[in-house]
């Protein structure tokens, strides 16, 4: 029910929306929450586990009750806090876990099913039969309990992620964020002031107190006037901070888009902030928390301060006639706004003896026991002095105390103090390095004590930072003292409620210490307190006060568990806006991207390069008869191949030949100018890192090639070894992969394709086998490098990125015609493994030098990284596996890598293994099945027969244990 | 977690790849012995408190730091050019 001349929402902009198919009016400034009990809407949702019908709690992010699904479709935002939701017009609001509706939900069955249903029922009820656990009783289990369902549809909202930074970060804008936002301000600091509510004040705008004569909520946008006109200040409403990291670093959930229509803007939803800051300031404000007594979540019992906060923020009264109880001075406040509004308070009920009031009927000394009504409350029952007393009321305003909202002080395994004068937690100082505590969420209760708290805390912060500030005259604000007893659970039969969202009672956590469960660790995970969306925000000190009484404890020593971000849910889109499809990784295009695609090529990832596996040809309908044509065509003609891949790094400087000495197993130093040549490099362990060809360009100049795989990982190697081991050595690197775009041409024809290309022709003579130096193609210079990884006579063409798609398209074309072409990934796989020769298939990490074969390219005249290690004994024992190759000799032609090897004879079990397949290919230049392995004494194997097994494909082939190198052995055709 | 790169200045922990203990500063020589070279390559302290570590500023200026830091607090107390280390 609205109240005339109350509130803060914008009656002249009526906002119309539906929950559950029926559309209700609200105005500007209204949450689905308001609105609905504007309109005497009661029955908001059902509870997760026995399905109890339940309304509103509470007017914040805290609450457990009334969760909504918003929208429909692939746009439906399930467990939405309608609390927190604000309306706009044509909203769509929908109840969650009712069926078929939610005034007659079947499964609220379970409510009478309680009994059997209570603490620990998991684990107690459906241990046994097991089987039974997947087929039966978890599916039923998950149907009946549960939250909103997802759409099962893809998202199709956007989201984003974004950094921001400044000296202060402010956390909540009530009283002490304001006044902590403005001293810091106006001393010059960059603020930021964060706050979740769609509109800054916090508990300024629910209550009636003035502050400076004024309004609270006038003070608030005078204050909010001021920090908007300065430019070292940014408001940021609907933003939650949701948790507390090293650094000075802070998660924040900015809800954009959720209060308004979607529009063509393709506005984000929401934008997930990661704040850093030099200094924080936590003005988190308190969390009321409810009283435990029988039937108390029944519809229209509401913390006290929410039934405030309707009334004067929103202009509602949740009922008509209202009822308060509690334990404190501050539930009063309740009773006096609503009668001075014109709402009938039927009693006030404090637990406290010897309490009187004006203005209404006062029952000192008495509490709640009963709370009657099916779908709404109809009435109460008190007990008072031995006697009950019923009584008519439709809405129950309770207050149990405040709990200060010390959670994110806990974010970096802080612990919170308790203090017994308010009858909860407060934060430990210096729990969070460079975050003070100001205000309620540091126990501090009354406006004026938030005012000055917060003004000293930006002061702090400002002399921290090396500014001087000024302590403003403060405001004049209420300061009323907070008076509170102990009141956690009222006494008596039937479910005293604790955790709403989960369904946990008073007489649950009781049985979690009978059961020994003592610990508040183990009474969590037993009962599942404080375990929902909402992590126990209204219900965490109630259920320790209660297990500190079944277990004969204080508070403080039972303790609390631990609290850990996010404050309040974020969703997982927001948190990884921007990093599905495309975004996951970043990708990388050579510069002949363009053109393969032209021709149709696949694309597979290298790292995070994309490169052409195969160039289909008209008429080609599986990727083999590409990869056989383009094999032919290299190994008979000419073959054009993007290798700008390789990472290239770029080694000047006198010291330059020492270094390569260092890192490479062989030696560099002696390498001519104009000359390559290939090189291994270990790890410091003493197994193989990398390998790849270095060209002497001049004296003190080297170009070395890795890997495309191993890139990123030599270079910052070859930094390490600079920097860490050898920092006095003159020289330095850059990695130029990117600068440069590089061709492999490669074939019987390829000087006679170069020799029509290039500005000056090239001999045998002037350009031998591992020769390098410049060239220049129609004016352009670039660079040449005669090497093979294809065995035949070939060579690599660079030139600057900027010119590789001409170059490329200059090259396939010329190529062509000469019965040449394109070879993509799966040829350039099929050559190298005719010539075998390795890639990271086969140096894994695991391999050393003496494994690939390559053990004398370990140079004994010097020392080098991986050498000491890589002598070990163990890696030089000839049992090692070591590489071969492998030839089909039976029936069966099929290896396949990964396939293990097994003597003819011996089982084909573990302990009898001889060693695995690492590479396999269809070899068209021979006409069969060819494979890389690693066998046990390999090198002496040569002609012996061994199986190979394939355990998880089936697949048994007998092999032939031959010379890795397939084709052309002697290398003649590499000289060309 | 932030690293202030004696480079560039404060950054996220993001732009850094980590490699282990600083002890990797200490490389012995060739004929220490192979205990030496096993602690040198294997052995790592695990201390509840103070480490020193290298981090590569990977997305950033490409410096190779010795970072201390604390694992208990998670406090990064100093961050240096490993190259002046090493020195
Ligand atoms: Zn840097």
């Amino acid at each position: 029910m609205r109240v005339n001349g109350k509130g803060l929402i914008d009656r002249s902009a009526p906002v119309g929306f539906t929950f559950d198919g029926v559309r209700y009016d609200g105005f500007e400034g209204d949450t689905v929450a308001s609105a609905l009990l504007a309109n005497d809407i009661r029955l908001v949702g059902r509870s997760f586990k026995y399905h109890r019908p339940r309304g509103v709690l509470t007017a914040g992010s805290e609450e457990p009750n009334a969760l909504i699904t918003v929208g429909r479709g692939a746009e439906a935002e399930p467990n939405t806090r309608a609390t927190v939701q604000e309306v706009f017009e044509g909203l769509e609001a929908v109840s969650q876990n009712r069926w078929p509706s939610l005034g007659l939900d079947l499964m609220a069955v379970n409510d009478l099913a309680a009994p059997f249903l209570g603490a620990g029922f998991y684990y107690k009820t459906f241990m046994w039969p097991r089987a039974f656990w997947e087929k039966l009783y978890e599916p039923v289990i998950r149907r009946a309990a549960g939250l909103g369902a997802l759409s099962g549809l893809p998202n199709t909202d956007r989201y984003e992620r974004a950094w921001a930074h400044c000296d202060l970060l402010v956390i909540g804008a009530g009283p002490a964020g304001l006044m902590a936002a403005l001293v810091a301000a106006r001393a010059g600091l960059d603020v930021i002031l964060a706050d979740e509510d769609a509109r800054m004040g916090g508990r300024l705008l629910a209550e009636t107190h003035a502050v400076a004569g004024k309004p609270g909520h006038g003070w608030v946008a005078e204050v909010l006037a001021e920090l908007s006109s300065m430019e070292n200040v940014r408001l940021m409403p609907r933003t939650t901070v949701t948790g507390a990291y090293d650094g000075g670093t802070y998660g924040a959930l900015e809800r954009v888009g959720h209060h308004r229509p979607r529009d063509d803007a393709r506005r984000p939803r929401e934008c997930f902030w990661r704040i850093v800051t030099r200094r924080a300031i936590l003005c988190a404000g308190a969390i009321e928390r409810p009283v435990a007594f029988r039937n108390n979540d029944r519809p229209g019992v509401m913390t006290a301060g929410a039934v405030r906060a309707y009334l004067n923020r929103w202009g509602v009264a949740p009922g008509r006639t209202v009822t308060v109880f509690g334990n404190n001075d501050d539930a009063h406040r309740t009773a006096r706004d609503l009668v001075a509004a014109g709402v009938h308070v039927a009693a006030v009920i404090d637990s406290r003896p010897g309490v009187t009031l004006e203005g209404f009927r006062v029952i000192s000394g008495a509490e709640v026991c009963n709370a009657s009504g099916a779908k709404a409350l109809e009435s109460i029952t008190i007990r008072h002095q031995g006697r009950e007393e019923k009584i008519a009321t439709d809405c129950l305003a309770m207050s149990g105390g405040w709990n200060p909202s010390v959670h994110l002080t806990c974010h970096m395994n802080g612990r919170p103090t308790w203090a017994g004068d308010i009858l909860s937690f407060v934060p430990s100082p210096g729990a969070i390095p460079g975050m003070d505590v100001a205000g309620a969420c540091n126990g501090a209760f009354s406006t004026a004590a938030c005012l000055r708290e917060g003004a000293e805390a930006a002061l702090r912060a400002a002399e921290a930072l090396g500014k001087r500030a000024a302590m403003p005259d403060l405001p004049l604000a209420e300061d009323d003292p907070y008076r509170i007893a102990p009141l956690w659970h009222v006494p008596g039969k039937g479910r005293a409620w604790l955790d709403f969202q989960n369904d946990v009672t008073v007489k649950d956590v009781k049985q979690a210490a009978v059961e020994n469960f003592r610990s508040v660790e183990h009474m969590k995970r037993y009962t599942t307190q404080g375990m929902a969306t909402d992590q126990g925000k209204n219900s965490n000190v109630a259920a320790l006060a209660v297990l500190a009484d079944a277990t004969g404890r204080g508070i403080p020593e039972t303790g609390t568990t631990t609290f850990r971000p996010p404050y309040v849910p974020v969703s997982i889109a927001a948190m990884g806006a921007g990093a599905e499809g495309p975004g996951f990784a970043p990708q990388r295009f050579t510069t002949s991207h363009k053109a393969a695609t032209e021709r149709g090529a696949p694309m597979i990832e290298a790292g995070l390069w994309y490169r052409p596996s195969y160039f289909p040809a008209p008429g080609e309908t599986t990727w083999r008869q590409a990869c056989d044509r383009e094999v032919a065509m290299v190994r008979n003609a000419v073959g054009i191949c993007d290798v700008s891949t390789l990472g290239k790094i770029d080694i000047q400087g006198p010291d330059a030949a020492q270094l390569l000495d260092f890192v490479y197993t062989n030696t560099f130093s002696t390498l001519a100018q104009g000359r390559v040549r290939y090189g291994l490099m270990l790890r410091e362990d003493g197994f193989v890192m990398d390998d790849g060809t270095t060209a002497r360009l001049g004296e003190q100049h080297y170009v070395m090639t890795t890997t495309t795989a191993a890139a990123g990982l030599v270079m910052k190697h070859l930094e390490f070894v600079h920097q860490c081991l050898r920092p006095d050595w003159d020289l330095s690197m850059i990695s130029v992969t990117e600068a440069w775009a590089q061709f492999a041409v490669a074939g019987p024809k390829s000087r006679e394709l170069l020799n029509g290309l290039l500005d000056q022709p090239i001999d045998d003579a002037t350009w031998p086998f591992m020769s390098c130096g410049k060239i220049a193609v129609q004016g352009i210079e670039g660079r040449l490098f005669r090497i093979s990884f294809s065995g035949e006579h070939a060579y690599e063409i660079a030139v600057p990125a900027r010119y590789g798609d001409s170059l490329f398209r200059l090259l396939v074309a010329r190529a062509e015609g000469m019965g040449g072409g394109l070879y993509g990934m799966e040829a350039l796989n099929v050559l190298r493994i005719e010539k075998g020769h390795i890639t990271h298939a086969e140096i894994h990490g695991r391999t050393t030098a003496f494994d690939i074969g390559m053990g004398r390219m370990v140079s004994q005249k010097k020392d080098c990284i991986g050498k000491t290690m890589s002598e070990r004994p163990g890696l030089m024992d000839p049992e090692r596996e070591r590489l071969v190759g492998l030839r089909p000799v039976g029936a069966v032609r099929q290896i396949l890598a990964g396939a293990h090897l097994f003597n003819e004879g011996d089982a084909a079990v573990r302990v009898n293994d001889q060693g695995y397949v690492t590479s396999t290919c269809f070899s068209p230049t021979l006409g069969d099945t060819l494979a890389l392995a690693f066998l046990k004494r390999g090198p002496e194997r040569y002609g012996e027969k061994v199986r190979m097994v394939d355990h998880a494909r089936g697949v048994e082939t007998l092999c032939e244990v031959v010379n890795p190198v397939f084709f052309d052995p002697e290398g003649g055709r590499v000289r060309g | 977690m932030r690293i202030t790169c004696p480079i560039c200045g404060a950054r996220d922990s993001r732009e850094f790849s980590y490699r282990g203990a600083a002890l990797a500063l200490q490389r012995p020589a060739p004929d220490a012995g192979d205990d030496a070279w096993a602690d040198y390559v294997h052995l790592r302290e695990n201390p509840a408190g103070d480490t020193r570590e290298l981090w590569y500023h990977e997305g950033g200026c490409g410096a190779w730091i010795v970072v201390t830091r604390n694992t208990v607090t998670h406090e990064v107390r100093s961050a240096e050019l490993a190259a002046e280390v090493a020195r």
